[in-house]
């Protein structure tokens, strides 16, 4: 099958999914990655929607992470990493020169597959985002730390050791610290790469029940490899392999009835 | 804003990192400006082959050679004492001792680099020269015998620490096979992990041979000051280094032959501990490819 | 005596050589003190401190000589603290792989490996002569920061290297900027490790002799200095000019000045590791 064979296909299925926002947050035209002479990516071609919870599935070394980092442009700093075509965000080119790669950050939000707290206070862990940029208004700090933790459901097992050090939580609350510190930049994207692989199950359930909160404000595009688990919550699965976008489609379509024989066969873990 | 910021820094921490390379072509082009001076005056042939160096007197001499030996004898010395020591706690802790005791001993050897050389020198001349004279009584006070073997001391921890990095660093799989085929620790530990960690080894006796060659107070207070050609560790020789201090203790005027002098020393000095240097950092680079 | 007896007894005997080695460096390392106290410790007073040098073994003191070791300690700190550090954060988050930063690491390789005695004449031309700062305060510890950058450098980007990839790269996802990464989190976590090498650095920068008396620091200094460009001596230039003294009595100086010596370098040594152990229990990642 060709690639426009495959985007025709993504185009129609798209049209399937009634309670969806067609409001389209993240466009992407043409992407192709190079690591040096590697070639990461090819021509990948999707929209995101507002509001909604993607997917990015595929066995590892599929590129969906990469995919992902090209988002927010953490790839920049990796060495001899070269991307051809545009992200829109907001109808906003990411890649233009004029863009402040600081600012695509704090509107595109990141949480990673280990949790990451910096080795300081609960406190000091999210109120950095806010503190870089200049804020200094005490009063407002505090509110925004507080509003966050409420988000992430952490608020009442942290609120009286605010002053402790981050390390010493719990994988799950680490995890969920690491998403009120991405909330309190208010971004309106967030991208996760496979927050949940590091956690224990009763972990992985509570920042799932979160997702289900989070998409009613942002749109979240996540990585993940678990995908049965978080079938109720995620609207739209990409299915990618060998740096190709093989299936785009609503995750209902994509487990029950996939048009791609590459899908199936990872679906039903024929190879992975 | 925050990208000129941004700008400035970097250019501001690159100019930190040039500064070494400010310092090395400062370095070469001092020694090599006053050494050019030197030459115009005394013939590199002289300089090269003369086996007398008395710039200090009436009748001159600039061979070079007198303080090659002294430098070279007391680096074999000090190498003599601190190879087979340093090699052997390096296995010993490696191979052979409890974690515990690898834990404090390692730090604590670490200390006998720590003293200054001033302090080692007060050592070679008024604890060991006299000791060795009791067995030795014709040897001067001033010996090449006693400030090697202090200088010794001072390097065992050069070979013994990273010596000990480079055989601990060899994976345990490899020790556990030739456990496995009946293996003491010592046949362990010398067909196998020594040789696997040869490259480490070797590294770390030339920093250690460099560091020696470069050393200065030990030999200037307890070897003595007078250049002579000559292996016999029990009379007073002089080194390069020595020779440096000896002069610059003095008041000798810029521009003046005997200054030059000091600059013909230290690059004559310089050249060895180049060459050492570079062929332990080629070595240990291609070491690191090797394993990682 | 079969072959499996005999391999066993040479393990055996290499076991006991093994212990002896190490502690044959201790042992000879307390010898020496012990012989250094023996000989120091009834010359140390508070008037030893407090006196200038004389020609009198009995009323020289080490006045001038502490006091231009914490010149050059407090000098040398300013000068290649900033500096080597500064270098450190170049080489490790933002020099490009390629042909400059494999000069740069080949160059810095090098440097650790040069004589401090060439450093010397480095400081002699360059220092003294060309920036015309002759014999001061300045010149030595200008001369001693070169010395010892590429130790502050390698143990800075030791730390950095230890702080995980991943604490950056939240950094980056919140919007900071590279120097706002770095300065926020990356340094705060890795002072523990920068601070050791520094603090291990200077240490070796107030026990070295030859360069200092290269770049033209007196044996004797009547005065006490007061501003960086005044002459100086140190602690092991006033040891190495009594040791070099035929009196019984300049050796006991030498020896009771070692002592003042010697326990600066153990004090910054102890701290040194202390710092290390605490901020290695400190973080876990």
């Amino acid at each position: 099958m060709t690639t426009t064979d495959i985007k025709e296909n993504n185009k129609a299925s798209i049209t399937e999914i009634d309670n969806l926002s067609k409001n389209i947050k993240i466009e992407a035209r043409n992407i192709d990655v190079f690591y040096s002479e590697f070639k990461a990516l090819k021509d990948i071609n999707m929209n995101i929607y507002e509001n909604s919870v993607t997917a990015f599935i595929g066995p590892s070394g599929c590129g969906k992470s990469t995919f992902l980092r090209c988002l927010n442009r953490m790839n920049d700093y990796i060495d001899g990493f070269k991307m051809k075509g545009e992200i829109l965000i907001d109808n906003k080119k990411i890649y233009w020169k004029n863009v402040v790669v600081e600012e695509l950050r704090k509107q595109v939000g990141m949480v990673f597959q280990k949790p990451n707290p910096f080795p300081k206070s609960i406190f000091d862990n999210v109120a950095y985002g806010i503190r870089i940029q200049g804020v200094k208004d005490k009063k407002f700090i505090e509110e925004r730390v507080e509003l966050s933790l409420k988000q992430v459901a952490l608020w009442d097992e942290v609120k009286d050791n605010l002053k402790k050090g981050a390390l010493a939580l719990s994988g799950g609350q680490q995890q969920r610290l690491c998403i009120a510190r991405t909330l309190a930049v208010e971004p309106s994207v967030i991208l996760m790469d496979e927050p949940t692989s590091a956690l224990d199950p009763i972990s992985t359930a509570k920042i799932e029940e979160l997702l289900f909160e989070l998409k009613k404000q942002y749109t979240i595009v996540i990585v993940t490899n678990n995908m049965k688990q978080t079938a109720r919550i995620i609207d739209m699965t990409t299915f990618y392999y060998m740096g190709e976008l093989i299936e785009y489609d609503s995750t209902k379509n994509i487990f029950t009835k996939p048009k791609q024989e590459k899908t199936q066969n990872y679906i039903t873990g024929r190879f992975g | 804003m925050n990208k000129t910021r941004e700008y400035i820094i970097e250019r501001l921490l690159f100019l930190c990192a040039a500064i070494t390379v400010f310092t090395t072509i400062s370095i070469i082009l001092v020694l090599l400006v006053e050494a050019v001076g030197f030459f115009q005056e005394v013939s590199i042939i002289d300089f090269l082959t003369d086996k007398e160096w008395t710039p200090l007197f009436a009748d001159k001499h600039f061979g070079i050679l007198p303080l090659v030996c002294g430098t070279l004898l007391t680096t074999f010395i000090a190498i003599s004492v601190a190879l087979p020591i340093g090699l052997t706690i390096a296995i010993y802790l490696s191979e052979y001792a409890p974690k515990s005791f690898r834990k404090i001993f390692k730090p604590l050897l670490e200390v006998l680099a720590a003293v200054p050389t001033v302090v080692y020198g007060f050592f070679a001349l008024l604890v060991v020269s006299p000791f060795l004279q009791k067995f030795f009584p014709e040897m001067s006070g001033f010996n090449s015998l006693s400030a090697g073997i202090v200088m010794g001391i001072m390097i065992i921890p050069f070979i013994s620490s990273l010596s000990e990095d480079a055989l601990y660093a060899v994976p345990k799989s490899l020790r556990e096979a030739a456990y496995g085929m009946g293996s003491t620790r010592f046949q362990t530990a010398f067909k196998v992990t020594v040789p696997a960690a040869s490259s480490g080894i070797v590294v770390s006796i030339i920093l250690a041979l460099s560091r020696a060659i470069g050393e200065t107070m030990i030999v200037a207070i307890a070897a003595g000051q007078q250049p002579r050609l000559t292996l016999d560790p029990t009379v007073p020789i002089e080194t390069i280094t020595a020779y440096i201090v000896q002069v610059s203790m003095g008041d000798v005027p810029h521009g003046s032959l005997e200054y030059k002098t000091i600059f013909a020393a230290g690059i004559t000095l310089f050249v060895f501990t180049f060459i050492l240097n570079n062929i332990s950092f080629y070595i240990k680079k291609k070491y690191q490819e090797k394993y990682d | 005596m079969t072959n499996a007896t005999k391999n066993r007894l040479i393990d055996k005997t290499f076991l006991m050589f093994g212990i002896l080695a190490t502690l044959f460096g201790i042992v000879i390392l307390c010898i020496f003190i012990g012989n250094i106290f023996a000989d120091g410790i009834s010359r140390l007073s508070f008037d030893f401190l407090e006196s200038l040098p004389s020609r009198k073994p009995e009323k020289a003191g080490i006045l001038t000589a502490w006091t231009g070791t914490l010149w050059i300690l407090g000098l040398t700190t300013l000068v290649a603290f900033p500096l080597g550090v500064g270098a450190g954060i170049y080489l490790e988050e933002y020099a490009k792989k390629g042909w400059l930063s494999n000069i740069l690491e080949i160059n810095i390789a090098n440097l650790a490996g040069v004589p401090s005695i060439i450093y010397g004449l480095l400081g002699l031309e360059i220092f003294v002569r060309v920036m015309g700062l002759g014999g001061s305060l300045l010149a030595g510890s200008f001369t001693l920061s070169l010395l010892i950058l590429p130790i502050i450098i390698v143990s800075t980007r030791e730390a950095i290297k230890a702080v995980p990839k991943s604490i950056k790269e939240a950094a980056f996802a919140l919007g900071a900027t590279k120097w706002q990464a770095i300065w926020s989190q990356i340094l705060p976590a890795s002072m523990g490790g920068i601070l050791t090498g520094v603090i291990l650095s200077i240490s070796r920068a107030i026990g070295e002799t030859a360069p200092l008396i290269v770049v033209g620091a007196l044996a004797y200094v009547p005065f006490v200095a007061k501003s960086p460009m005044d002459e100086f001596t140190v602690l092991p230039i006033q040891i190495f000019n009594w040791v070099s003294r035929p009196q019984h009595g300049f050796i006991v100086n030498a020896a009771a000045a070692i002592l003042i010596l010697l326990s600066i370098t153990f004090v910054m040594n102890g701290i040194a590791v202390y710092l290390r152990n605490r901020w290695q229990k400190k973080v876990k990642w």
